[in-house]
């Protein structure tokens, strides 16, 4: 048995509220693939952030035992130093600097007081050999591809003396070139540097194949851990640690569901990505929902549901958008926000910070922001009618707040997302997409909206509900998509939805070229 | 609690009680010669300009932090042509106001085009205005001083002697050697005030809101008319209601309605408190933008035409700095650098903590320079005073909020 190179032990991480790991247990051997694989939310980037320092030693509980001695990181800076190093999912890339420039950010070659160019390059050059990259070290990063982006990330981690190389989805943005090319070289950096890996990935066709010992996470858990040398690990096997959990009644239930017309249908709906113009983030999407009906929208981050929703929403998202829209039976063009919430439409984001509240503002202003023609005469607004409509939605929506004059930056995540709803249901649409509906709020407040959205559809309304939890897919949908990698690779009723045959369509798609969520879904 | 409901007192009246500091400060320094009648009325006129220019510059910070750094240019090259038209074309006055008011109504498009339609950062397109537009001043008016001699646009944009209300209620007490118009005005603006603070109270009992409680609103309101009063027996005690005042008071009334009441103002408080949200309500984002910097422009030609209603003439070097003196005005009133937050009030405030600072420093007789450096650091302390406040904030809701970035991190995984 080789050495231990990194020991975690019972490590506990509690956010208010939530419980973010729980009493996790990972051991790494050195030199070897270790991979972690889970679902959403089940805790891995947690995990590793604790390793990192990210969250500093003191925030969580638990010991991190590495080569042999028990480590008290404050920040990258002091696990990098013991050759810790991770590379995150999206890319930490300087555009408009060199491959080498990039390669040591922080970690200049040369004296305090003048940086040696030549040998940075020098350095670089050297690095980038041994990723097998042939571009010279002065090529600018945003001359290079994705693909050799990435090598660049781990080239960087190289210079930087790693022992222990993190790799978060590393694969997520590259197609399948290039992500066996990548897979390859994790191969090649284990049989020649001796190197140690962790890697983090959804692609369960990857990790079985450049994986020595898979651990499953679960719900801030370890579950178990696989190792390929005693047992041949199957990717059945592995969705069946990933989602072993139980459906309880965490749902409410919709009694005498009344189905009406086709509301919204989109068909051959085929957006792409707005800065590498040739990858496609939808590809060939047909979907539609009915009157009354809660569709469900699956897939893992970066399949592309962000996208899809976003852009036929007004096009807000994406360039090139071609297919069919069609609103009540009736085809339209919705070119803005503006015209597709005239058109009934809402899209309730998922980043309800970024993209759906404005934090600064009070309850009141956010709830009548995107209807306040509803409370206005003209251009004048009356405040007495406002007041009323946002007080009325604090009490339907059960929201607590002191009063609709808190500001909604001092709410709670599950408050801020009643607030988000208030705003959208005010707008009185007919169809409503839901983004992540109950994204990082407690169980409590998700009982409460899914309580909502029963109320919505039972008002006849039109639900897309996208979320990336299988329970809450299964639970609250009549019918389900499953979209994976751009693509919808399944439909289902939920009736015979299980979370493994969702699984199953999922990877039962080997990706081409593969859509990561990018800003919008990070 | 106690400690929290002083915190959040000091936060919202900060500004207004330094002011008041200042004022006491400056009348023992000076011997009280700050609040002569006279020096009350200097202030008010010396200093229009600035709260005509930060009204404007407020609606640009809302969007998002934006500045205007052309308006001084502008003051400038408005007054240039407003007084050419008067002295040098002999025009009627009104058509000289109305080609002022043009001029600003234009540059705010011209403006609005780059910076709301073609993406030009708003410090670079207001920039090229600051540049273009004075160059342009001095082109028009061929480098020289050009007097403004029509006394009906003196008297009525608050320049000369006699740019006063009249004092037709003066046969009421005609040996008080007060101006009654004057006196009548404040209090009747007093009384009004007051009358309508607690008629509006008990509507929104009535219709079952929150109010604040009976105590402060009564304490808040003697207080307000109390200066109401007290500003006017002093305005009364030297020649009565400046014109400009009543310029003044129209225009940052008009824009507290416009930033309160309408959805144009709401508009600009959303974007720039997220302009991605805004967009995905179905707001024109560009418009509202646009209309910011549009309203901008008119702004500064009225500014322009005070300007030179007071100096009584223009040259090619008026409104050098103006545009600082507005955005100073507009981030000690509360207004964020980062958009999204900022009154008219707090306008008001700044552009008056301003102007007292420099008229006492002037009357205490200190050198201008020195003048300059206590404005910098008056500005970076009422700056400094809102960052501290954010992060105490920021800490308290440290708690509230992780959860959520827990949720993020896990998201990534």
């Amino acid at each position: 048995m080789a050495k231990v190179l990194l020991e975690m032990n019972s490590i506990t991480k509690t956010f208010p509220g939530v419980k973010a790991l729980d009493n996790v247990n990972l051991k790494v051997e050195e030199g070897e693939i270790h991979a972690l694989v889970g679902e959403n939310g089940a805790g891995k980037s947690t995990l590793m952030n604790v390793l990192s320092g990210i969250y500093p030693y003191g925030t969580y509980e638990g010991d991190i035992i590495y080569d042999g001695e028990v480590c008290e990181f404050h920040n990258i800076k002091d696990s990098e130093k013991k050759g810790i190093v991770i590379i995150h999912q999206e890319l930490a890339l300087i555009p408009y600097m060199t491959i080498g420039e990039n390669m040591f950010l922080g970690n200049e070659q040369g004296s305090k007081w003048c940086i040696d160019w030549n040998r940075t390059y020098a350095e670089a050059d050297k690095y980038l050999a041994m990723v097998g990259l042939s571009d010279s070290s002065k090529t600018l990063v945003k001359d290079i591809g994705t693909g050799k982006q990435q090598l660049v990330e781990i080239a960087k981690a190289l210079a930087k003396n790693a022992k222990l190389l993190i790799l978060d989805e590393p694969t997520s943005s590259l197609n399948e070139t290039d992500s066996r090319a990548l897979l390859d070289l994790m191969k090649k950096l284990q049989r020649e540097e001796g190197m140690t890996m962790i890697i983090i990935s959804h692609k369960l066709n990857e990790v079985s194949y450049v994986a020595d010992k898979i651990t499953v996470v679960r719900d801030g858990s370890t579950i178990e851990t696989m190792d390929s040398k005693n047992q041949e690990i199957s990717e059945a096997r592995i969705i069946k640690g990933m989602v072993g959990r139980e459906i309880t009644d965490r749902f409410p239930k919709r009694h005498d569901i009344k189905l009406g017309d086709v509301m919204m249908e989109v068909k051959n709906w085929t957006v792409y990505h707005p800065e590498f113009s040739e990858r496609k983030v939808c590809d060939d999407v047909s979907i539609n929902v009915r009157a009354g009906e809660v569709v469900g929208i699956y897939g893992l981050m970066g399949a592309g549901r962000t996208e899809l929703a976003m852009s036929i929403f007004g096009r807000s998202y994406g360039i090139g958008i071609s297919g069919e829209l069609m609103l009540r039976g009736e085809p339209v063009t919705l070119k803005s926000p503006k015209q597709a919430i005239e058109a009934g439409l809402a899209y309730v984001t998922e980043d309800r910070k970024g993209n759906g509240l404005v934090l600064s503002n009070s309850i009141l202003r956010n709830t009548t922001l995107a209807n306040l023609g509803g409370v206005s005469k003209g251009t004048f607004i009356d405040k007495d009618k406002e007041y009323e409509v946002a007080q009325e939605y604090v009490e339907k929506l059960k929201t607590k707040t002191p009063s609709v004059e808190q500001l909604v930056g001092n709410l709670s995540g599950g408050n801020q997302q009643k607030v988000l709803l208030a705003k959208w249901m005010f707008a009185n649409p007919d169809i409503l997409i839901l983004d992540e509906p109950t994204r990082g709020i407690d169980v409590g407040a998700k009982y409460e909206i899914y309580c909502i959205i029963n109320d919505l559809a039972k008002a006849g309304k039109s639900v897309v509900m996208i979320s990336s939890e299988l329970p809450e897919v299964i639970g609250m949908s009549d019918r389900i998509y499953i979209m994976n990698q751009a693509k919808i690779v399944g439909e289902m009723k939920a009736s015979e939805a299980t979370q493994e045959n969702i699984m199953a369509c999922i990877v039962g798609v080997s990706g081409e070229s593969s859509a990561d969520g990018v800003g919008s879904e990070a | 609690m106690g400690a929290n409901k002083v915190v959040t007192f000091l936060r919202k009246y900060m500004m207004l009680i330094a002011t008041v500091i200042v004022v006491i400060a400056f009348y023992f320094i000076t011997g009280g010669k700050t609040l002569y009648p006279m020096n009350i009325d200097s202030l008010i006129s010396q200093n229009a300009y600035v709260f005509v220019l930060g009204t404007g510059m407020l609606l640009c910070i809302l969007t998002g932090g934006n500045i205007d750094l052309s308006v001084g240019s502008v003051v400038c090259l408005a007054g240039g042509v407003g007084a050419m038209m008067m002295y040098n074309w002999r025009m009627p006055w009104f058509v000289a106001v109305i080609a002022m008011l043009v001029m600003g109504l234009l540059v705010g498009l011209w403006h609005g085009f780059w910076i709301a339609y073609v993406k030009v950062p708003p410090f670079i397109a207001t920039l090229v205005g600051m540049l273009a537009f004075r160059g342009l001043a001095n082109i028009i008016m061929g480098g020289f001083a050009i007097p403004v001699e029509d006394k009906t646009f003196l008297n009525l944009f608050g320049g000369g002697d006699s740019c006063y209300v009249p004092d037709f209620l003066s046969f009421i007490a005609p040996d008080s050697g007060l101006n009654v118009t004057c006196m009548a005005a404040g209090i009747a603006i007093a009384v009004g005030y007051v009358i309508f603070t607690f008629v509006n109270r008990t509507r929104l009992i009535a219709k079952g809101y929150k109010v604040e409680s009976l105590g402060a609103v009564i304490v808040k309101t003697v207080l307000i008319a109390a200066v109401v009063v007290w500003f006017s027996y002093k305005l009364a005690g030297y020649k009565g209601i400046p014109t400009a005042l009543i310029w003044i008071a129209l225009i940052l009334g008009i824009f507290a309605y416009i930033t309160t009441k309408t959805t144009l103002g709401r508009n600009l408080y959303a974007v720039g408190g997220n302009e991605k949200a805004t967009r995905l309500s179905g707001i024109d984002t560009r418009k509202v933008m646009f209309s910011a910097y549009t309203l901008m422009g008119v702004l500064s030609g009225f500014a322009g035409i005070v300007n030179i209603a007071r100096l009584q003439g223009s040259t090619p070097t008026y409104g050098v700095g103006y545009e600082m003196d507005a955005i100073a005005a507009c981030f000690i009133g509360g207004a964020s650098a980062y958009g999204g937050t900022g009154s008219i009030g707090g306008v008001i405030i700044g552009a008056a903590l301003m102007g007292i600072i420099n008229q006492g420093m002037s009357i205490a007789d200190t050198p201008v320079n020195y003048q300059k450096v206590v404005k910098g650091i008056v500005l970076i302390v009422a700056v400094l005073f809102d960052v501290i406040m954010q992060m105490r904030r920021k800490g308290a809701k440290k708690k509230a909020t992780s959860s959520v970035s827990s949720e993020k991190g896990g998201a990534q995984s």
